[in-house]
């Protein structure tokens, strides 16, 4: 239960901090949400990396629905991804997955008793 | 604490960061580009959510609505003028202000400072400062400050555009600043100058002064005029022929020294490499029907400008209306008022003159300090302007141009060039003038007859057009206006002697003596070609085009009861009377006895073909494939022996000058089948046209066989018509295939990336008939599902009915979106 109540938390504020700061704010929020919440190192990666994994999958997911894939078409096509809509997708989640993941990591693991 | 994993997780999350969120040469920041609340998602539109908006800036003196219909035109109403083009400026941003600022950045010699340390932007950065552009926009931009109504409009227009950069965030920014990673910078009334001048950069930039110049010491100044005839035998003048000119108001004289200092010397260089040069397609059609020739009795107005065919369009359709005046056609985003369109009272549209108003002078420095130059018999001060050229990524450089009496030096020992031949070259080009181009537009969209139409041109210097013109009553007209010099016979052909002011320009031919002509009967007609016969009383050298203006005066020779139906089918008429004549010299001369069987089967393919340069004519590409082997036949071998064309380090051939014009080739043979350049001159015998128009399908028929393996030898296969965003291959999956026919002698004149860029046909019954479209779309935004919603339209030969919408019809269907501006 902790665990999807970090995933959901890092999620939730990763979305609001986006709203008014950089990109990387993503890090700074499974940072936070994992120094706050105590779980094993390996635990707090997973939670950071699924919490941001699916903020940014789900939010560029619901982006090009309504878009109708009109610009994932293109840019798969720039990165090259073979015009892969859900590649698109899937990448850009991954990018950010890693940087929450990471980041949460570094907060659970500095919060971690020995 | 756990220290180490914790140290190799801030280490990591730290590079990742680090690494995502800079651009690796052209990758952009990935983490910044990818991230779905400020990436490139973010440019990715909902396709059905709502588009209403009220939008709050400051500066508007009141409310003004706007009106998208479903094609997102927008419909502007605003209470005062000056808000109508506040608005304009906002959304020529909102929807294209990447476009804006990058067509500004170019003409201002500063790709170099947003795309990157590469030596060919500093280079082309370098000639564009030099040829005196930035120089000719602040003169420009002077002239109109000077004028409190053109201020007015372009200060309100500049606000609005500055209304939108300032509204933007990160996540709002058009999609190539995060692909290129740099941000929009403030507009100015000085970038609306630039933009103008631009323009004349694309349209008045011809000037064979250099190239020809390096034909000195092959050819004499008769056998160049044979080479570039002034007059073409089948010319169809825009001024018809038998029209009688009053004599010159202005005479020039020739220079005493002419024969021994301009037209006598030999002393010019070979050596070349190409500088930068506009498309010799750019051109246009405009033709006005009246009403005696209409099934309704009222004129008939079309325009279609030929222009770089690009994603976004160089257009923008919008409608201003303001309780005095309300006007609908194409803007330029990056400058206010419409450009080609209609109003309640007249419509206009324009071709390009395509005279040549850009001189070169050999000046004589001093020293290497360039400070001063020998000027009619004394050392003269150059002034010199240091030009700064920022450089992403690399050191500022600072680039001393020397000004002269004539302008700027373009070419001297701190930027030399092989075709220079080691010279100081100076340019006079008449877009240096002062000028306000900008008050013509303002007062057409205002403009209520003939005398307002006449006004309004007489603003317009350069670069010059053929302004069409039809009013609801009646009457139709063509001027070709802008300020020409009035040039001694030969005058600005080769680059001419600077040391004093006898061979400067030495007048302007008057407005009234520009070609023009006014009628309430008949048709009138432009299609790039040179605008009178030779009975005209001025030298008026320039890079016309003759086949469309042929073709479409024969068709309109024999319509009667004309519909804009039949003018639409008109503007995407793809017949070849330039085919038509030289089909005749090759089937004439081919000889058939010596032809093997695969040109055999061309051969009739060429026989059989109905002319038209359709999309699927097979015909069309033999056809071309056989002229252009013909050309080069006859001219390449002379060319290659006097060293107007070469073979460059890829082994392809490079023109110093290039050959003949297609027409100049088809006359000269009519007249004269024996005529020199038929010879072949690296062969001991004497070759004879059937010898060198047998040769050339044989030659052609192997470039043939080879289209044929590959599935290409459908005409539009051949040509491979594309669209291309501004940022041509850097971004191939922005572009578009566009199968269609046509060519630059057809009146579709479509080519490979360049055509029609907007075709509109105006019927001027009392409530205003029009019909346009272009290729491209209203919005920018490659995201967008108005990015390229009108260029299936445009392919098939279609046209939208153009709404010139009244303010009590907001409640119409068509309308999707209401925008309303107040002030905050």
């Amino acid at each position: 239960m902790k665990f999807v109540l970090t995933i959901l938390l890092t999620a939730t504020l990763g979305f609001i901090a986006g709203k008014f700061l950089p990109w990387w704010s993503i890090a700074l929020v499974a940072f936070v949400v994992a120094l706050g919440i105590p779980q094993s190192v390996g635990r707090g990666f997973l939670a950071g990396f699924l919490g941001i994994f699916l903020l940014w999958g789900l939010t560029a997911l619901w982006i090009d629905i309504t878009n109708q894939s009109i610009l994932s078409h293109k840019i798969a096509q720039l990165l090259p991804l073979g015009g892969s809509s859900i590649l698109l997708i899937i990448v850009t989640a991954l990018i950010g997955g890693l940087t929450g993941g990471f980041a949460a990591m570094a907060g659970s693991s500095l919060r971690a008793r020995r | 604490m756990r220290p180490i994993p914790f140290i190799i997780s801030a280490i990591l999350t730290l590079a990742l960061i680090y690494a995502l969120d800079r651009n690796w040469g052209s990758i952009p920041p990935m983490g910044r580009f990818l991230s779905p609340q400020q990436g490139f998602w973010q440019n990715a539109e909902s396709v059905d959510g709502s588009r209403d908006e009220t939008i709050k800036v400051q500066g508007l003196k009141g409310e003004v609505k706007v009106y998208m219909d479903d094609r997102l035109v927008p419909h502007v109403f605003a209470q005062h003028d000056e808000d109508a083009y506040f608005v304009q400026g906002y959304l020529h941003a909102k929807y294209r202000l990447w476009q804006m600022e990058t067509q500004v950045i170019f003409a201002a010699g500063r790709l170099s400072e947003k795309f990157g340390n590469d030596p060919r932007y500093i280079n082309l950065d370098r000639e564009t400062r030099r040829t005196g552009m930035v120089y000719a926009a602040e003169n420009a931009l002077k002239e109109m400050e000077a004028d409190p109504v053109t201020k007015a409009t372009c200060d309100a227009y500049t606000a609005g555009v500055n209304a939108y950069i300032n509204s933007l965030s990160v996540s709002e920014l058009p999609l190539e600043y995060k692909l290129l990673n740099y941000k929009p910078e403030p507009w100015s009334n000085l970038k609306i100058a630039l933009f103008l001048k631009q323009m004349s950069r694309t349209l008045a930039n011809y000037a064979p002064d250099l190239a020809y110049s390096a034909t000195k010491p092959a050819f004499s100044f008769d056998e160049l005029m044979l080479i570039d005839p002034q007059v073409p035998d089948s010319l169809v003048p825009i001024i018809p022929k038998g029209t009688v000119f009053d004599s010159a108001g202005v005479v020039p004289v020739t220079p005493a020294s002419a024969d021994s200092l301009y037209f006598g010397t030999k002393d010019s260089s070979a050596a070349y490499e190409s500088f930068y040069q506009t498309d010799p397609n750019n051109g246009s059609n405009n033709w006005v029907v009246s009403g005696t020739m209409t099934s309704s009795g009222s004129p008939i107005l079309c325009n279609d400008p030929h222009l770089e065919l690009s994603f976004p369009s160089i257009w923008y359709e919008i409608q201003l209306t303001t309780p005095n005046f309300s006007v609908y056609g194409v803007s330029f985003p990056g400058a206010p008022s419409v450009i080609i369109g209609f109003n309640d009272h007249i419509a206009w549209g324009v071709t390009n003159s395509q005279r040549d108003v850009k001189d070169y002078y050999e000046i004589q420095y001093k020293d290497d300090s360039r400070k001063e130059y020998w000027f009619n018999g004394k050392w003269e001060p150059t002034q010199l302007r240091v030009d700064t050229i920022r450089i992403r990524d690399g050191e500022t450089l600072y680039d001393t141009v020397a000004y002269t009496v004539f302008g700027p030096v373009l070419y001297d020992n701190s930027f030399a060039k092989p075709i220079a031949g080691g010279k100081a070259i100076a340019v006079r080009w008449a877009a240096h003038d002062p000028s306000n181009e900008g008050l013509t537009f303002y007062l057409l969209n205002r403009a209520k007859n003939y005398e307002d139409y006449v006004e309004a041109i007489s603003h317009f210097t350069c670069p010059g057009q053929n302004f069409v013109f039809a009013s609801k009553q009646g009457d139709i007209a063509l001027w070709q206006q802008g300020r020409f010099p009035a040039r001694w016979y030969g005058q600005g052909m080769y680059v001419m002697p600077g040391m004093d002011s006898s061979y400067m320009w030495q007048g302007y031919i008057p407005m009234n003596e520009n070609p023009h002509a006014h009628t309430d009967s008949g048709y009138l007609q432009s299609a790039n070609q040179r605008p009178v016969d030779e009975t005209y009383p001025y030298f008026i050298p320039g890079s016309y085009i003759n086949a469309r203006g042929v073709a479409i005066s024969r068709y309109l020779d024999t319509m009667q009861q004309i519909t804009p139906e039949k003018m639409q089918l008109l503007q995407n008429n793809n017949y070849s009377v330039f085919g038509e004549a030289a089909r005749e010299l090759l089937l004439r001369y081919v000889q058939i006895d010596r032809l093997d069987e695969d040109a055999h089967r061309y051969l009739q393919m060429v026989r059989e073909w109905d002319l038209f340069a359709d999309p699927q004519s097979k015909g069309a590409t033999v056809y071309q494939c056989w002229f252009d082997s013909l050309e080069a036949k006859v001219w390449r071998d002379e060319w290659m022996q006097k060293g107007l064309a070469y073979i460059d380090k890829e082994g392809k051939d490079s023109f110093v000058v290039d050959f003949p014009d297609e027409q100049t080739l088809l006359e000269w043979a009519n007249r004269d089948p024996m005529f020199k350049y038929v010879d072949d001159i690296n062969t001991p015998q004497t070759e004879t046209l059937e010898d060198v128009v047998t040769a050339a399908l044989l030659n052609a028929t192997k470039q043939l066989k080879q289209l044929e393996s590959e599935n290409r030898l459908e005409w539009t296969k051949f040509k491979d018509p594309t669209i291309y965003h501004l940022l041509r291959d850097a971004l191939m999956p922005f572009a578009r295939k566009i199968p269609v026919g046509g060519w630059n002698n057809t009146i579709n004149a479509t080519t490979r990336s360049h055509g029609p860029s907007w075709r509109m046909v105006v019927h001027l019954t009392a409530d205003t008939e029009a019909y346009g479209v272009y290729p491209g779309g209203q919005s920018g935004n490659a995201g967008s599902p108005f990015y390229d919603n009108m260029v299936d339209h445009w392919t098939n030969g279609k046209y939208y009915r153009l709404w010139m919408m009244k303010e009590n019809e907001t409640t119409d269907s068509r309308v999707i979106a209401t925008l309303t501006f107040t002030n905050s």
